[in-house]
């Protein structure tokens, strides 16, 4: 089941002045798979994610998408080179449509340049009805269409984080990171949302890599587990081996000496 | 026209033009009728408005699509005007005003279009350049550095005097602009907009104002987006200068001050921020309330008190419709056409 790699990070370190934020954290991130990342607030789950999308320099580190190393590019060039994320606080174009904000996650693999758009080329007009009729499409997949005409900024909360993967996936991904995709939703909203995150999973065959606090959700969906803590990976397997990690229950419930001190 | 373009597109684009063509024959009429009845001067102040309106406009591209906040406008003006009144002097008048031009062009004198051309590219070369630096901060340092290009231009123009006349400008600019050339101009900018609005890189332009790290993480280089909003809004404020001193026959170095950059940035927000019909209107709106002062002003003994009403509109909208008066939206028929 384990494909060709799609992110191959290894030992990524960040410090923040004296603080490492994230320690030798590496990941083989297969074609196909879902892997969970998970840990105690605090571990370094966003940094990790931040370093993976480029957003946050690395201080030590090497990553490579799809075969080609990417270490140090601009985050712009890790999204053309297959790395889609969306995020914690949700980060949409709000003023814009939600089948714009479809359309402009398109714009890197279809959108045409300056003079084609302006003197109206054939190109442009493939190129953007290549766009929109993406855009559809995947609306109709997140089952968005419904309110594509509506400002992105006044939905609903759910809404929002599916318009935000709608948008990841309309840049053709080969990967795509979801930080904590169920937060602040409702148990009827986190269903259909572990059901959207199987499909782009098995049908769009996208890899996706998962932060997530809903240990139900992630023990049920995810094939694989890291978990951080203090900026280091602690344990990396099926959520069964994880489970059973001594390392991820002191990590998460604390050992018993210092359980007593608490008491 | 490639057989992949589907049917439906290729009929809407066709109908499309059709549309847009018998709106330019209106304007065109208009501007004709304008001509044909009402004063010499009423004509001017049109073609000014025009002119004003092709300002606002490009700087709706710059500020309103891509959320920069340019204050740039004057300085490329100021380049645009000179540069294009120099290239269009003639060459029987340099020798006595502007002596100390190099020999290329003492003797040479070219046509308004090209000298329009030369302005605006060399503006835009300049924005490039300003660019390259400011635009990878983030926050208002483009503020910041196009009022510093402002007082830098104007240095320039005053002490640069064999190139300029210094401080006393050049009067006399053959009067090569006439209403229809700002017309046409306006058209430009106004079609130009719209067709990046309503296109893929004009959403990623909007993009990057509304989220730049989501606009990022989605491919879109943010960098490039900004750098071209900058550099089409330098290009076009140039050539409206070029155009303007061939209106108004004169430039000097304070012609296109700080006051203008304010002026024109107060159109853009009163029209919303993001819309050219918005901006088309609040041009219309302040061109003429700045012209129905001018009397009152001179029998009042209140002078300035054109720019008290411009503040005072600013503040009124951004009281009442923090938005603009259209909120960085369309009228359906524009939409509809492009």
């Amino acid at each position: 089941m384990s494909g060709p790699s799609v992110i191959q990070a290894s030992n990524l370190t960040r410090r923040f002045g004296g603080l490492v934020a994230v320690e030798d954290y590496s990941l083989d991130l297969r074609e196909r798979e879902l892997v969970g990342l998970i840990g105690p607030n605090g571990a370094g789950k966003t940094t990790a994610f931040n370093l993976l999308t480029g957003i946050t320099k690395l201080s030590s580190g090497r990553i490579v998408i799809a075969g080609e190393d990417m270490t140090g590019r601009a985050p712009n060039r890790l999204a053309q080179r297959g790395v889609a994320r969306t995020f914690q606080n949700i980060r949409l174009f709000a003023d814009l449509s939600v089948l714009e904000n479809i359309m402009c996650g398109g714009h890197m693999r279809y959108g045409s340049s300056f003079f084609p758009t302006i003197l109206q080329l054939p190109s442009f007009r493939r190129a953007e009805a290549k766009i929109a009729r993406q855009a559809r499409d995947i609306a109709e997949l997140t089952d968005l269409a419904a309110i594509a005409d509506r400002r992105a900024g006044d939905l609903s909360y759910g809404d929002q984080r599916r318009v935000e993967i709608a948008r990841a996936l309309a840049g053709e991904p080969r990967a795509l990171l979801l930080d904590e995709p169920a937060a602040g939703l409702n148990p009827a909203e986190t269903e259909t949302l572990v059901g959207l995150i199987g499909k782009i999973n098995t049908d769009l065959k996208v890899a996706v890599l998962v932060v997530e606090h809903d240990m139900h959700l992630v023990m049920g969906l995810c094939q694989r587990i890291q978990v951080l803590n203090r900026g280091k990976l602690i344990a990396d397997g099926t959520p069964a081996e994880v489970q059973s990690s001594p390392a991820v229950i002191e990590a998460y419930l604390g050992t018993r000496r210092s359980a007593k001190t608490h008491a | 026209m490639s057989k992949n373009v589907p049917e439906v597109t290729r009929r809407r684009s066709a109908t499309g033009l059709l549309a847009l063509a018998a709106l330019l024959g209106v304007g065109a009429a208009l501007v004709y009728a304008a001509q044909a009845t009402l004063s010499s001067y009423v004509v001017t102040l049109l073609a000014l408005m025009f002119l004003n309106i092709a300002l606002a406009v490009s700087l709706t591209v710059t500020n309103g699509f891509a959320g920069l906040f340019s204050l740039g406008h004057p300085a490329f003006m100021t380049i645009g005007g000179y540069i294009a009144a120099v290239l269009t002097y003639p060459p029987a008048r340099k020798d006595f005003m502007l002596p100390d031009l190099p020999a290329v062009l003492l003797t040479n004198q070219i046509p308004l279009l090209p000298a329009l051309l030369a302005g605006g590219i060399i503006a835009a070369i300049l924005a490039f350049l300003v660019g390259l630096p400011v635009l990878r901060l983030k926050g208002h340092y483009l503020a910041v550095a196009t009022l510093g290009l402002i007082v830098i231009v104007q240095g320039l123009a005053t002490n640069w005097s064999g190139l300029t006349r210094g401080g006393s400008g050049l009067n006399g600019i053959p009067r090569l602009t006439d209403i229809w050339w700002c017309f046409g101009f306006a058209a430009l900018a106004i079609y130009v907009a719209l067709r990046l609005k309503f296109s893929s890189l004009g959403r990623a332009m909007m993009a990057t104002r509304e989220n730049a790290m989501a606009a990022e993480l989605s491919g879109v280089s943010t960098y490039r987006v900004r750098m071209l909003a900058f550099v089409i809004g330098a290009f076009f404020a140039a050539v409206a200068g070029g155009l303007m001193v061939h209106l108004i026959t004169v430039v000097t170095p304070k012609t296109y001050s700080v006051v203008l950059a304010f002026n024109l940035i107060a159109m853009v927000v009163i029209g919303g921020s993001g819309s050219v019909f918005g901006a088309v209107l609040a041009a219309i709106a302040l061109t003429g309330i700045s012209e129905a002062a001018r009397p009152l002003e001179e029998s009042l003994n209140l002078y300035g008190l054109s720019q008290v009403i411009v503040a005072l509109a600013l503040i009124l909208v951004l009281f009442f419709r923090p938005n603009g008066i259209m909120g960085g939206a369309e009228p359906r028929l524009l939409r509809r056409l492009f």
